[in-house]
């Protein structure tokens, strides 16, 4: 919301939480302000050191991103996302250099204040006849994993500044006149709690709108799959039909008691499995003699609605003399929809 | 037995035999045949394929009796997991991967056709390749500034790629036929 309000302290609480849990967690740039609450949150976290670069006469501290990649924890602390840097850096701004820390693989934690939003620029200017010149894009707070707000009344931050909480006393005062009068305040407070709701409300549109609709629908659709190329043609097509349902999706393959694969066959296993999480289906793999009893118990497990199936690739001695997968998977799921893909190969036009 | 009970039961038993052969008739293949060790060709592409990277790559598997493998190379952005689903992604690769696969059974080319991602191109292309084996690497490069690999990233892959490959710039004139919305010029 606007300096002060403790987006530090909450960023040091959830990175010491974070360590707590056993996650790699380092401070890669940390502005305590001079207050002893924040540094000695910060104490016991590790912290990499910093790029000191000159300006003129000026010695100044940057964020080192080179030594933050290098160390490579699980989670970066990374104060003021809006700052600019010194120049020469590499990059103009921090948030550029979070973006290179991201690119790493690398969870970042940040802190910034509403009035840099660049699309609210105006808008604070014309509350606060301030124009903010350190702002970072709109898309920054779009792409965050989540967006947390540290709020506070007005009176509770106007408090803490006369305590020199937030800035020395002689400058407390000047800053109660202008930036931190209770009616800009106010505003700013009003800003952030509005552009964190939208994002919530975003969020919330896609997250549970589509669990909703599954719902209403309830359809549940199960892939019959083996080991083998033409089985991710099968998934694939499941998966559309998945789609267009708004159903889950479910790919299972039954493996005959002690079946070992081959090399060949290991590896479309693998590629089955890795295509099931691209496409958010749950990969089962089940054991059985029996494929059609089997596969009777996961429809009935999983609450199947749709069941797609290969062409059967039985010869016509063991379909008259045992019957046909498809004919025993219709006789023995009643109800539930029997789909057989098709091998793109058995059509006419197929070879040249 | 008068005669025309041995013509009945001739007839019946011809029929007989007849209702069997049918019957038991095995199928024509359903599968383009591919022994265990094919050869495997890759073509790796995201986006869109130009066709002429296509018909190329069906060619060389085809003189080869490979088994082409078309992949569609999906980004996971940074703020997914990298093990989350992408389902807006899948869906503009799957129409494409349908229309390569369709191509290449069409010139009587086994195809086993993956979907991969990673955080980069080139790191899905990595992990594809630390999983399974290939042959050969049939790698589309840019035409008119678009489609295909970039500059840095065929430079890549040319000191990485653990076989034989073959990177194949189309002619700049025509629109490619095979594109999805994805990674567009």
């Amino acid at each position: 919301m606007a300096a002060g309000v403790g987006k530090t302290y909450r960023m040091l609480q959830e990175g010491r939480q974070a360590q707590a849990e056993g996650r790699d967690v380092v401070i890669g740039y940390l502005e305590p302000h001079d207050r002893p609450e924040t540094s000695a949150l910060a104490e016991g976290l590790e912290v990499v050191p910093r790029l000191r670069t000159e300006h003129g006469t000026l010695e100044l501290e940057e964020m080192d991103v080179d030594a933050v990649i290098r160390r490579a924890p699980e989670l970066a602390l990374i104060d003021e996302l809006a700052h600019t840097n010194a120049p020469g850096m590499r990059n103009e701004k921090r948030y550029q250099d979070i973006d290179e820390v991201l690119a790493a693989g690398i969870d970042v934690i940040s802190t910034v204040n509403v009035q840099h939003l660049e699309s609210l620029n105006d808008a604070i200017a014309e509350l606060t006849d301030v124009r903010v010149r350190e702002t970072f894009p709109d898309r920054i707070l779009e792409e965050a994993d989540e967006v947390v707000l540290v709020d506070l009344t007005p009176e509770a931050l106007q408090e803490r500044l006369r305590a020199g909480k937030v800035y020395p006393r002689d400058r407390a005062e000047v800053a109660l006149q202008n930036f931190f009068r209770a009616d800009r305040l106010s505003s700013l407070r009003e800003l952030a709690l509005r552009e964190v709701a939208e994002d919530v409300e975003a969020r919330r549109q896609s997250l549970v709108l589509d669990p909703l609709s599954q719902q209403a629908v309830a359809e549940r659709v199960l892939a019959l799959v083996t080991p083998e190329p033409r089985s991710q043609r099968i998934l694939r097509r499941a998966w559309r039909s998945a789609e267009r349902l708004g159903s889950q999706i479910d790919a299972v393959w039954v493996r005959r008691p002690g079946q070992q694969l081959s090399e060949e066959e290991q590896v479309s296993l693998a590629a089955l499995r890795r295509l099931a999480i691209v496409l958010g289906a749950h990969f089962l793999e089940e054991e059985g003699e029996d494929l059609v009893a089997t596969v009777r118990s996961v429809v009935y497990e999983r609450g199947t609605t749709y069941v797609f199936v290969g062409t059967p690739d039985e010869s016509r001695r063991r379909e008259v003399l045992r019957g046909s997968l498809v004919s025993a998977l219709v006789r023995e799921l009643p109800g539930v929809d029997i789909r057989v893909v098709a091998n793109r190969a058995d059509r006419p036009e197929s070879v040249r | 037995m008068s005669a025309l009970d041995v013509v009945l039961i001739v007839v019946a038993a011809v029929c007989a035999v007849a209702l069997v052969s049918v019957v038991l008739r095995r199928r024509p293949p359903r599968r383009l045949p591919v022994s265990a060790s094919a050869r495997r060709v890759l073509v790796p592409f995201s986006g869109q394929l130009n066709e002429t990277v296509l018909d190329a790559a069906i060619r060389i598997a085809r003189a080869e009796d490979a088994v082409l493998v078309p992949a569609y190379l999906l980004i996971v952005p940074l703020r997914y997991d990298e093990d989350s689903p992408l389902k807006d992604e899948v869906k503009m690769a799957m129409p494409l991967l349908e229309a390569v696969e369709h191509a290449a059974l069409r010139a009587g080319v086994p195809v086993d056709a993956r979907i991969e991602k990673g955080r980069t191109l080139t790191h899905a292309l990595r992990r594809l390749w630390e999983v399974e084996r290939f042959d050969r690497i049939v790698a589309p490069a840019p035409v008119n500034g678009g489609g295909g690999f970039t500059e840095k990233e065929l430079a890549w892959l040319l000191a990485h790629a653990p076989t034989e490959t073959l990177v194949l710039k189309p002619m700049p004139t025509g629109p490619p036929r095979i594109r999805s919305a994805g990674r567009a010029a």
